[in-house]
């Protein structure tokens, strides 16, 4: 790997210009997120955990949220804050989504193994709020994932134990 | 029958904050007696099915962050075989053993008598492991029970073979619910030469976890 890749880990959100690559490594349940503005050569990732930080009060302390990776709304929200702060336009940005497995074999209405799903949707839900058009995604199924944000053209490699490399 | 010792199990936590230190301590008082109640059964247990004396180390109970529970394992890319277990009845909740693949290998081999074949796992190893992860957790879950008097029921085991943080993303999450740290307790079982290293963690649910405290006497 370069010198300019930045590998982030669970929970955890980055934003950088190009050149370079943003690394997330073992995607499994947790969703990795990546925006992108095509024109600038600025991109972001974050490696979400959970879906609503409001649901979960762990990190809330005085209201402020600490760890804001690690929520799909507070995490995905940062990254874009992040991104127009480095001179990225929001009018550009597309997304990428990868990860969201079910590790282990799904049980009937299981809260704690269908929470990869939940996970995916909570994401969808906050970029389409956010008005940000999702343009490729690989999730779901029963294997975990790495992916590579490239900064200079927005491919985002997956690579997994089982399947392929690929490029979204 | 096994000849197994075990003793006062070490600490390897550090500093947090003042208003978790209570829970967290006690949490893993409790947690080092059932690892070492529970690896003693799991020991016994094991050793009467292969026939062989078995050894295992003094468990250890560990506080990590997310990012740190992957290193255990040498990084989040590294592979790994974990057998969950979901938990009901008075306790809610689930429980995972891991392995790296050549701890898994090497517990495969003990329990099919040398005879497992090649450096990677085979279908037979797996369905090996499936069943002695059923056995090694059983013996902790039982641990516990005794210790809480709680029922506590265990699901089938759920077996998958993938990236450690993949694994490990299902009880992270669970515990981010809650808190930023996991408690896993490591197991050391011996067999001659070959160290085979398994991690457990117990993940409760906050109702069940409050009401084990509550079993235990603890605050």
């Amino acid at each position: 790997m370069e010198k300019c890749d930045v590998i982030i880990g669970i929970a955890q959100l980055h934003v950088s210009r190009a050149p370079g690559r943003i690394v997330t490594i073992g995607l499994g349940s947790c969703v990795g997120v990546t925006l992108y503005d095509p024109i600038n050569h600025i991109g972001g990732m974050v490696h979400i955990m959970l879906s609503d930080s409001k649901k979960f009060a762990i990190n809330r302390m005085g209201g402020e949220i600490l760890n804001k990776g690690k929520y799909a709304d507070t995490g995905i929200e940062e990254l874009l804050t992040q991104m127009i702060a480095i001179g990225a336009d929001r009018r550009n940005i597309v997304a990428k989504i990868a990860g969201g497995a079910q590790m282990f074999e799904i049980k009937e209405g299981n809260d704690i193994l269908s929470i990869g799903e939940k996970n995916i949707e909570a994401s969808k839900n906050v970029l389409e709020n956010l008005g940000i058009c999702v343009v490729a995604e690989d999730t779901g199924m029963d294997y975990g994932r790495t992916i590579e944000l490239n900064l200079d053209n927005g491919d985002l490699l997956v690579r997994t134990v089982t399947q392929k490399e690929k490029y979204i | 029958m096994s000849d197994w010792k075990v003793s006062d199990s070490d600490y390897e936590s550090r500093e947090y904050d003042m208003i978790e230190a209570t829970k967290d301590s006690n949490y893993m008082d409790v947690l080092r007696e059932i690892g070492n109640i529970g690896a003693g059964n799991a020991t016994t247990a094991l050793a009467q099915m292969v026939n062989c004396k078995i050894d295992m180390e003094v468990p250890k109970v560990k506080v990590l962050s997310f990012n740190e529970l992957t290193s255990i394992f040498g990084g989040p890319d590294k592979p790994v075989i974990g057998v969950l277990f979901d938990l009901s009845m008075d306790v809610d909740g689930m429980m995972l053993f891991v392995l790296d693949i050549k701890s898994a290998k090497s517990l495969a081999n003990l329990l099919l008598m040398g005879m497992s074949e090649g450096e990677d796992l085979t279908e037979m190893d797996m369905s090996t492991l499936r069943e002695v992860g059923n056995i090694i957790s059983g013996a902790y879950v039982y641990s516990l029970s005794e210790m809480t008097n709680m029922t506590i029921w265990t699901s089938v085991p759920y077996l998958a073979k993938d990236m450690a943080g993949a694994v490990l993303s299902v009880p992270a999450i669970e515990i981010a619910k809650t808190s930023d740290e996991a408690l896993i307790i490591e197991t050391v079982f011996k067999d001659g030469d070959n160290d085979i290293g398994g991690y457990f963690i117990l993940i409760p649910e906050q109702k069940s976890f409050d009401e084990i405290m509550k079993k235990l006497g603890v605050k």
